[in-house]
């Protein structure tokens, strides 16, 4: 990866804790998402993709902390700031999100209030982290939603979130997301909910608030097809750990480890009709308080070897930013 | 399928429309639908959230009843009208005709064993014995790739895509010929959707069945199905055989729901077709063609005067297309 990091994430655990047990969501997990890239976070459920956004926000959930590790968020203004040991609650994290790190979630209806209107929710952003008047704010809002595409805006600026359509919903999260021009977006699987034309809309959007803000976006999906067609660099993640990141020419072009090769197997793709072979990946993601010794994915790999059942195998650079984390990448078969 | 094709089930103009609450309105959730399903084919049905493809497939198992039209299914004593059946006539089609759910989670009983889920439908189709009910149930787990012995665990023991082939296999119980598979793999994980994918072609082999597949995924419709019908607002806009459509989409709406789909392969650069705004409602219908408010064809004739399903044939493939300009975009391909 090349470039300037706006985020850097070192060797983060995030750990979940209940009855006395517990699940390490994020089990040592480093990357940097850099200005005006995209970086895509792919795996299956429960893989931590959404903790890792969670931490960087710094919205986890009571039971759960970071353990170790540190995200730091590299300001142009302020230096340098440490996000991991700020308070959770506190004024300096208060001010960063929704002003410089800004996200968006899953499900649009669930993000917003229901009992506010769309556009008091967008402008308290604004109201909250810039000194201007309620005026300026609300001007600024209808700007937002004509910059959304939203139609009739000054209609809609005064509606409740149940009179939006599901499209329209998720673009007012945006608008809200990008109200104070932040310079990193997390979007959390955001057109999972919605229909495939109206995430082409979702996706423009975010491409031209990239080209124009030279914002950095951490994109977590489990679609490769969006991240095909929207990433810079990709990380692969299983069971907490990154397994394979690169640029996402170095990782759909030549994946190299055996569960992303597994995942890109298991996937229809289009124009390919039914003369194509999809394989799932055999076995189940294991259960996350009965992990297996060694490599994570050594239960459900075709290649796996001893040494896989004993160690988690470390970080490999293959060439370039191309990082896998396999101990027998050598001997899975390349095309 | 260049054979003679037996048609299992026929609709003509289908429709459910559902009232209004304290409106004059109607919703008209499908609005019209002539459709035939051939034996041992699989239909994908396609389309975006709300333009009424579930509800075409309740309506043909008559779960919900339609207003409008007629379903036809060919029984082994000749065919018949299943919306003039009455409800109890009807147990003769739901020995024909089954349906997988979305949800695997709640189309289960969470206090029900697998075994208690399934024996129902035995018991009522005649199936006395409790030892050949058991048997049935299992030789049947084992078919969906299960163990014999799930049959006592609660649906809660079970992951995802196990709850689904469960799901598939009290589908399968009382042998249908037809099943309606709604969104039968959405829901699962991708490494998951594979597994259900193929089990759902293995059976369709073995027991020679036919399945209407419904899902707003166009790649997973390519992989499962022989023909796809395009529907947008209750009506259909293109038939034709899976590679066809795929290859040589007639109506906008079909092509630009396929270029919005990400596709999986980094080198593939195509240009996006962007649909502004959203589906509109179903109870506003707009007037001529449902698709003129998106289209980026759209004439006057378009605002004005519905169009008519058109047949084609190319290369000896039936190509059906509800667009007023389908001749002029099959002159294009004949010069291709």
């Amino acid at each position: 990866m090349s470039g300037e990091s706006v985020i850097s994430v070192k060797n983060l655990k995030t750990y979940f804790y209940s009855e006395n047990r517990c699940n390490k969501a994020v089990n040592g997990v480093s990357f940097e998402i850099e200005r005006g890239r995209t970086l895509c976070v792919v795996g299956e459920s429960g893989c931590g993709k959404s903790v890792t956004a969670s931490s960087i926000m710094q919205l986890l959930p009571k039971l759960s902390r970071i353990e170790e590790g540190e995200i730091v968020y590299h300001s142009e203004t302020q230096g340098d700031i440490v996000l991991s040991k700020l308070k959770k609650n506190g004024k300096e994290m208060r001010s960063l999100r929704g002003k410089d790190i800004a996200m968006i979630f899953q499900d649009p209806m669930t993000a917003l209030n229901p009992v506010y209107k769309v556009g008091w929710q967008i402008m308290e952003n604004i109201l909250q982290h810039e000194d201007v008047t309620k005026e300026e704010a609300r001007k600024r809002t209808l700007d937002l939603l004509i910059q959304m595409g939203i139609p009739e805006p000054e209609k809609r600026i005064d509606q409740y979130p149940h009179e939006y359509s599901g499209g329209m919903r998720q673009r007012a999260v945006i608008a809200m997301a990008m109200s104070c021009n932040p310079k990193v977006l997390l979007a959390d699987e955001p057109t999972t909910a919605l229909d495939v034309t109206i995430q082409a809309q979702i996706f423009e959007l975010m491409e031209s608030l990239k080209k124009e803000h030279n914002t950095a976006i951490l994109l977590i999906t489990h679609d490769m097809g969006v991240v095909s067609e929207m990433a810079d660099d990709v990380i692969v993640m299983y069971m907490g750990n990154v397994i394979e990141s690169g640029t996402a020419r170095e990782v759909l072009k030549n994946p190299v480890h055996p569960y992303t090769r597994a995942l890109l197997a298991s996937i229809p793709i289009l124009g390919k009709g039914k003369e194509q072979q999809i394989e799932p990946i055999r076995g189940m993601t294991p259960n996350p308080h009965n992990r297996p010794k060694g490599c994570q994915f050594e239960p459900r790999c075709d290649f796996s070897c001893d040494t896989c059942r004993e160690s988690m195998p470390g970080e490999e650079i293959l060439e370039g930013t191309h990082m896998v984390r396999c101990h027998c990448w050598r001997e899975v078969p390349r095309e | 399928m260049s054979e003679k094709r037996n048609p299992i089930l026929t609709l003509r103009n289908m429709q459910v429309h559902f009232p209004v609450k304290g409106k004059k309105a109607v919703v008209k959730a499908v609005d019209g639908i002539d459709l035939v399903v051939y034996e041992g084919e699989t239909l994908g049905l396609v389309g975006e959230s709300g333009c009424g493809k579930t509800t075409l497939g309740k309506a043909t198992l008559q779960l919900i009843r339609p207003t409008g039209g007629e379903a036809i299914f060919e029984f082994a004593d000749g065919p018949q009208d299943l919306r003039k059946m009455s409800n109890k006539e009807l147990d003769k089609a739901r020995k024909e005709m089954q349906i997988v759910f979305q949800d695997p989670q709640s189309s289960l009983n969470p206090s029900f064993t697998i075994f208690q889920s399934m024996s129902d439908p035995l018991k009522k189709f005649g199936v006395k014995s409790k030892e050949e009910r058991r048997k049935i149930v299992g030789d049947l787990l084992e078919e969906v790739n299960m163990q014999r012995e799930y049959m006592d665990r609660y649906p809660t023991e079970f992951s995802g895509g196990q709850r689904q082939r469960i799901g598939i296999a009290r589908a399968l119980l009382i042998n249908p010929r037809l099943i309606v598979c709604d969104e039968a793999v959405s829901a699962l994980d991708v490494s998951i959707q594979a597994q259900v994918l193929n089990l759902l072609n293995k059976l369709k082999e073995e027991r020679g069945l036919t399945y209407i597949f419904i899902s707003h995924d166009l790649s997973v419709i390519e992989y499962i199905s022989d023909r796809v019908a395009v529907m947008y607002l209750g009506k259909i806009m293109e038939i034709a055989d899976a590679d066809a459509l795929y290859q040589e989409a007639m109506h906008p709406y079909t092509k630009a729901l396929l270029s919005a789909i990400p596709v999986a392969d980094i080198d593939h650069h195509k240009k996006r077709i962007l649909l502004e705004g959203d589906v509109p409602s179903p109870m506003n219908m707009p007037s001529g063609c449902r698709f003129h408010t998106r289209c980026s064809q759209c004439q006057q004739i378009c605002k004005e005067k519905v169009p008519e399903m058109k047949t084609y044939t190319i290369g000896g493939r039936e190509h059906m297309v509800a667009c007023h300009f389908s001749d002029e975009a099959y002159r294009n391909m004949e010069q291709q």
